[in-house]
């Protein structure tokens, strides 16, 4: 059993692109769910908007990295209104369905062989990351140390990557403790009380949707930094994890979402390590390596059944701001 | 879904009854011909390429089909029953060409073009096919098409029905958004393929023992996890949390101990049967039979019995009803049971539409269910009912004008453009949407 390996692996995604891009879903989510009570089930959606405008604005049309950076943006406001504007009079369960169908409906449209010349079809987009790594400014070489060392590029991504979480984490953070941010909590306590104080309950949904949206949307940038783009990636089980994330953390805290996603992809990555290195040393006869690597995901579905039971506040929330609609 | 029978499922039947001799005639003539072909070529490789061609379900015998990838090439011709296969010494990406000029007059293809990039899976085997079409589009009888997409929609509407009236009962006795209800369609088309296949019982058996089965896991599933948790007063968001973790949890517990594969029930490929312009297998008529007696007896169950008048009462109002004497978890308990039973039935009717049975059927279908509750109004029975059968006629008949890889999408906006204009669906009333 090589346990070092088994937990440098894992000390690998402490500080991955991916678990950033986890965490900033989550925190986009968080403002959803978490402050305002929406229940967003197509973050993954958001993610898709993102990750595609930005590879299409690239590949088709040649925008610089800010260009395509403003349409993923763009795309998921009008999405985000697209959204609300049918369901966000209506009780929260009707945003829930209406949200999970349109996250499918955006990667049905990324997969149909229509329109494959742009979106790749189901084989995706790749070859994207020229423009951004023409923006490194480190020069060739490793940084960093044992599990974290990386080649220029990966590095100039993580660093990319953790600043605009820890920015989007200040922003929500000071946003929440704003007028506006009281007014949001206010809804996801009592809708009809805020209403009674004059404040337009729809408009202040929408934002907030919009916002989380937006958040959500760079994190579908950067999960598609060090990857290709494939629509099978962004599968309502993507929202689902991003979910797991969330609860596990506390869905209506700042630092929830993102210790949340380091504490989830270390554990997760720390299991698939051990679980396949001892199917491989014949712990585990009753096993193959591939049932081995489902076992995270029935793992993944049980968790998020005991944390909403056991502890709904998740680990840094607090249980008087119970961040659950009625 | 297996390609090779959705090229015939959708593969547009264009073809007046006229014709429909005159081609079978044609088919037997070419039929004895065709012994000579060399239809197999590369066997000595452990990777293969294979495919089916056909046109309106006839074998096309003769048609050219090259392979070229990896600094390998071969071609081959298919056989009487339209069949090829191609060996190839290793895995990888593979461009598989199809020669349009070896295919009978007035058939090209239709959609995705005549080259098809392929990449084999996790299996030595990959199937690749071409979907066909008619070359003259002009010459299509639409209403001909309409009628058989119509059919065909009535049948997917009335399976979908099973599954979302349990999805519409769960909600309006308890108030849960049940995702796990695809799990639950999965279940009974699984139970239905370990009975039947594995152990060998008869298809009629082994389908009886699944529902029956589906109706224990529901109740399983009230008795441990849902009524603790009613008990605890858990709110209704956290409930739909829970299931989301349920469902994620038993879909990967069905792909750990059934695999990522789709196998077929005994009796999936069966030929269609032509009325006309409708074609339909015996088992879709089977299915849509059964549906049909089935929601007749459930409509029965509510309108008629003690039972099913309580249950609507609950459904109603749970307080009221538990003040006027009802035994309020007594009828979530049997509304688990009966919605779990007819997920089961529901799944193994799927099982034989889509055709196949695979770990993750059910949540294929899981948001056309919530769309067609939805859509007649949510905690509505018979609105459930009409939803099902708007949706799976609106998924068959967007067929005809849009690629059928997106007859899912169209069905999604219908449910989107409806909260827009009367959110409380078909059947349901104002006052629920609060």
């Amino acid at each position: 059993m090589d346990w070092g390996a088994i937990f440098s692996n894992a000390a690998v995604e402490l500080i991955s692109p991916t678990t950033a891009a986890y965490a900033l879903a989550a925190l986009g989510l968080a403002v959803h769910f978490g402050y305002t009570g929406l229940l967003n089930f197509g973050q993954a959606g958001f993610m898709a908007l993102g990750a595609y405008g930005y590879a299409i604005s690239i590949l088709t049309f040649g925008f610089p990295v800010w260009g395509a950076f403003l349409v993923g943006v763009g795309a998921s406001v009008v999405f985000a209104l697209i959204l609300g504007i049918p369901t966000l009079r209506l009780r929260a369960d009707y945003l829930a369905i209406v949200t999970i169908a349109a996250a499918e409906i955006v990667r049905l449209l990324f997969t149909t062989n229509t329109f494959a010349s742009v979106t790749g079809s189901a084989n995706g987009l790749s070859g994207y990351k020229n423009e951004f790594a023409a923006l490194n400014p480190l020069a060739e070489g490793s940084y960093g140390f044992g599990p974290f060392e990386n080649n220029a590029y990966d590095t100039w991504l993580r660093i990319v990557a953790w600043s605009i979480v820890i920015l989007a984490a200040l922003l929500v953070w000071q946003v929440m403790r704003s007028p506006w941010g009281r007014v949001i909590k206010g809804i996801r306590e009592d809708e009809d009380a805020v209403r009674a104080l004059g404040k337009n309950v729809y408009a202040y949904k929408m934002q907030s949707l919009i916002f989380g949206g937006v958040l959500g949307t760079i994190a579908g940038m950067i999960f598609a930094l060090p990857r290709a783009v494939v629509p099978s990636n962004y599968q309502t089980t993507l929202t689902f994890f991003i979910y797991a994330i969330l609860l596990l953390g506390g869905a209506a805290t700042v630092l929830g979402p993102i210790i949340g996603s380091m504490i989830f992809w270390v554990l997760l990555s720390f299991f698939s390590g051990f679980v396949a290195r001892a199917v491989e040393a014949g712990w585990l006869p009753f096993m193959t390596a591939i049932q081995g690597g489902q076992l995270r995901f029935i793992l993944v579905g049980v968790a998020i059944m005991l944390i909403v039971i056991f502890r709904p506040q998740g680990i840094f929330g607090n249980k008087k701001e119970l961040a659950f609609v009625r | 879904m297996q390609p090779t029978h959705t090229a015939q499922r959708y593969i547009p039947r264009m073809l007046a009854i006229l014709f429909v001799t005159l081609l079978a005639a044609f088919t037997m003539a070419t039929f004895s011909v065709s012994s000579a072909h060399a239809d197999e070529v590369g066997t000595e490789y452990d990777f293969t390429l294979s495919g089916n061609v056909k046109f309106n379900g006839e074998a096309l015998d003769g048609v050219a089909i090259a392979v070229d990838g990896n600094g390998y090439t071969a071609d081959t011709v298919t056989d009487a029953e339209g069949k090829w296969a191609i060996g190839v010494p290793e895995k990888g990406t593979y461009e598989v060409t199809l020669d349009e000029e070896t295919l009978p007059k007035g058939v090209v293809v239709a959609k995705g073009g005549n080259v098809i990039d392929t990449e084999f899976g996790l299996t030595d085997r990959k199937s690749v096919n071409f979907f066909l079409g008619e070359g003259t589009r002009n010459t299509v009888s639409f209403f001909d098409q309409f009628v058989n997409r119509f059919v065909n929609g009535l049948n997917f509407g009335l399976l979908l029905a099973l599954a979302a009236i349990g999805v519409s009962l769960i909600f309006g006795t308890t108030g849960l958004s049940n995702f796990a209800h695809a799990e639950m369609i999965t279940f009974g088309a699984l139970m239905t393929l370990v009975f039947s296949v594995n152990l060998g019982l008869p298809i009629w058996l082994a389908i009886l023992i699944a529902i029956a089965l589906s109706g224990m896991l529901g109740y399983g599933l009230d008795a441990v996890l849902w009524k603790p948790l009613r008990r605890k007063g858990v709110a209704v968001i956290p409930l739909m949390i829970v299931s989301i973790g349920l469902s994620l949890a038993l879909r990967y517990l069905y792909q750990y101990f059934f695999g990522g594969s789709t196998s077929q029930l005994p009796g999936a490929g069966m030929t269609d049967i032509k009325f006309g312009p409708i074609s339909l297998s015996p088992i879709d008529m089977a299915s849509m039979g059964i549906s049909v007696v089935v929601l007749l007896g459930v409509a029965y169950f509510l309108l008629r019995t003690r039972i099913g008048k309580a249950t609507r009462a609950v459904s109603d109002n749970p307080s009221l009803a538990s003040a006027s004497g009802i035994d309020v978890d007594g009828v979530i308990r049997i509304v688990w049971v009966v919605g779990a039973a007819l997920a089961g039935l529901s799944g193994v009717l799927w099982a034989y539409f889509r055709p196949g049975v695979s770990w993750d059927m059910g949540f294929q279908m899981l948001l056309l269910v919530f769309a067609a509750v939805t859509l007649g109004g949510l905690g509505t029975a018979f609105g459930a009912l009409i939803g099902s059968i708007v949706v799976g006629l609106f998924v068959e008949l967007s067929t005809l004008w849009i690629p059928s890889d997106m007859k899912y999408v169209g069905a999604l906006v219908v449910l989107i453009l409806v909260l827009l204009f009367r959110p409380q669906g078909i059947l349901g009333r104002k006052e629920r949407i609060g």
